[in-house]
């Protein structure tokens, strides 16, 4: 009988060095270019500003502080969105994928909204909601609702049907088996698209704030453009790709670490 | 009215697919009668779709027969009986989210047994199938011979006087069987369970079984029992008898114009070779 599977932690370690450098230059090659085409070839700065110019004015906001307001305001407005549409999607998802007739009819209802650009329904939100957080926070949760409902339908149908007869035939009541059996095998996939549908909240969320808002990340950004305050404006985009990484590298994290230990 | 030594009871259970009529409506198994004796080990052989599994399901009660009844130990079954019947499925059913160890004391939490047991008869199980060292592995990590074990180990926990398996090995190659197998004679033979597995080896079939339920082409029934009167724990050198091979030869006999019937039926259908 061959033994347990072991892996490569030496190849392993090789190849992840080699892709993180390979990741590494790419940004570098960007920066690189940037500064070539606004200190060597020219570029008209409203256009392109000086990427030391850029630099210079992020220190600026993050010394004066000033971002605080709008970064609060962007980011509670994605915690309540993110809030509704796990809470929706994985119930709403749970609640469909009970029975197979539900999944016919509501699958492919629900993967078919979610082809729509819902974006475009946010002059209708603003209506709704107002130029405020709310119409944000809407938006945001009708977004973010489908990668939820449709990944947790996934989930708990793609689980293996042996998995559940194996369990009830050793005397699992429903509930021991939802805990024990159901969400253990349906988490990988709910949890992906937990991350998407953060992806998307936030995405949807500033691009919303660029449109019609009254104050948020994404509107300082507009505002900035309009007074043409660019190297300003190319630091908060900066910034605000920062924090997107961050939050999308946490969670990425905490997806990972649920996936690995099982 | 049923004989103590009786452990497992089937009473002209017959069951189709779909509904009578309709294109997809298939008879999978005839009326079918017969007693498995306490501490017996059957075996259930023959042609693919003869309804052996539909038969070990029903046992099982994971399937509801058409007609007819099943009854363990004396009581009827309407369900999954935890408490008299444990299963080995064929292809691993080890939750791979829990370790080996996880996986078996899982079991005995399905089943109900106290907690303070668990630990105890977990390890007293995987230490029967000589995987002591792996309890902390995740089933991916093991081989298919190791996975089929401590699926073995979690039904053995489950301390129940009946085991059904359903292909155990058929996923495994035929050297891991043949040692499986052996470990499996040994083992079932110090635990006096009744053993019901269906199986598509002809030599597993002789090497484990007290008798051999042999099984016609679709739709199903039993066409003969042949006993293999040969105590248990039965070594290696069995496989290698005269009385061995003169079992296998009549079993392939018995088998080999059913099976022709299922591959006639089989491309006849499909027209195009």
């Amino acid at each position: 009988m061959s033994g347990p599977v072991k892996s490569a932690p030496i190849a392993d370690e090789h190849e992840r060095r080699v892709t993180r450098l390979v990741q590494i230059g790419f940004v570098a090659a960007l920066g690189a270019l940037w500064y070539l085409a606004t200190n060597v070839w020219g570029m008209s700065p409203i256009l392109l500003p000086k990427p030391q110019g850029a630099f210079n004015e992020l220190l600026d906001i993050l010394r004066s502080g000033e971002f605080w307001p709008d970064l609060f305001l962007t980011l509670a407005e994605l915690a309540g969105a993110f809030a509704i549409s796990m809470t929706l999607g994985l119930g709403i998802g749970f609640l469909v994928s009970l029975s197979p007739v539900y999944v016919r009819i509501f699958e492919p209802l629900l993967a078919g909204v979610y082809a729509v650009p819902i974006i475009l329904f946010l002059p209708l939100y603003v209506l709704f909601f107002g130029l405020g957080a709310s119409s944000k926070i809407a938006l945001g949760a009708t977004i973010s609702f489908y990668p939820i409902v449709l990944n947790t339908i996934a989930g708990f149908t793609s689980i293996d049907k042996l998995y559940v007869t194996s369990a009830k035939s050793m005397g699992a009541s429903p509930t021991v088996l939802l805990r024990y059996v159901l969400i253990p095998g349906a988490l990988p996939i709910i949890l992906s698209g937990l991350r998407m549908g953060f992806t998307v909240a936030l995405l949807s969320i500033i691009g919303s704030e660029t449109i019609a808002s009254l104050a948020g990340l994404g509107h300082r950004i507009v505002n900035l453009a309009e007074s043409l305050e660019i190297a300003r404006m190319f630091a908060y985009i900066v910034f605000v790709i920062a924090i997107a990484a961050t939050l999308n590298g946490i969670v990425s994290r905490l997806e990972a670490s649920r996936g690995m230990d099982k | 009215m049923q004989d103590q030594n009786v452990s497992v009871h089937i009473q002209n259970v017959a069951h189709s697919f779909g509904v009578e009529g309709h294109a997809k409506h298939v008879r999978a198994l005839l009326d079918t009668t017969m007693d498995i004796h306490r501490g017996e080990l059957l075996a259930l052989i023959g042609p693919s779709g003869c309804g052996k599994s539909t038969l070990l399901n029903v046992i099982g009660g994971i399937l509801s027969p058409t007609t007819g009844t099943a009854s363990v130990n004396g009581k009827p079954v309407n369900g999954p009986m935890p408490h008299d019947i444990a299963y080995v499925f064929q292809e691993n059913a080890l939750f791979p989210w829990n370790t080996i160890i996880e996986n078996i004391r899982l079991g005995m939490l399905f089943q109900g047994v106290p907690k303070s047991d668990h630990e105890g008869r977990a390890r007293a199980a995987l230490k029967a199938v000589g995987l002591s060292e792996f309890a902390d592995h995740y089933p991916g990590q093991l081989s298919g011979g190791m996975r089929q074990r401590a699926a073995l180990a979690r039904a053995l926990s489950l301390d129940t006087p009946v085991v059904l398996m359903d292909e155990p090995f058929g996923a495994l190659d035929e050297q891991t069987r043949m040692v499986l197998g052996e470990d499996l004679s040994e083992l079932l033979s110090r635990t006096g369970k009744t053993i019901i597995f269906v199986t598509h080896s002809l030599g597993e079939a002789v090497f484990l079984a007290d008798r051999i339920a042999v099984f016609t082409a679709r739709p199903g029934r039993i066409k003969e029992v042949i006993h293999v009167e040969e105590p248990h724990p039965r070594k290696a050198s069995f496989m290698t008898s005269d009385k061995f091979n003169g079992l296998r030869n009549r079993l392939f006999d018995l088998l080999h114009d059913e099976i022709r019937k299922t591959v006639n039926l089989g491309s006849g259908s499909t027209g195009g070779f």
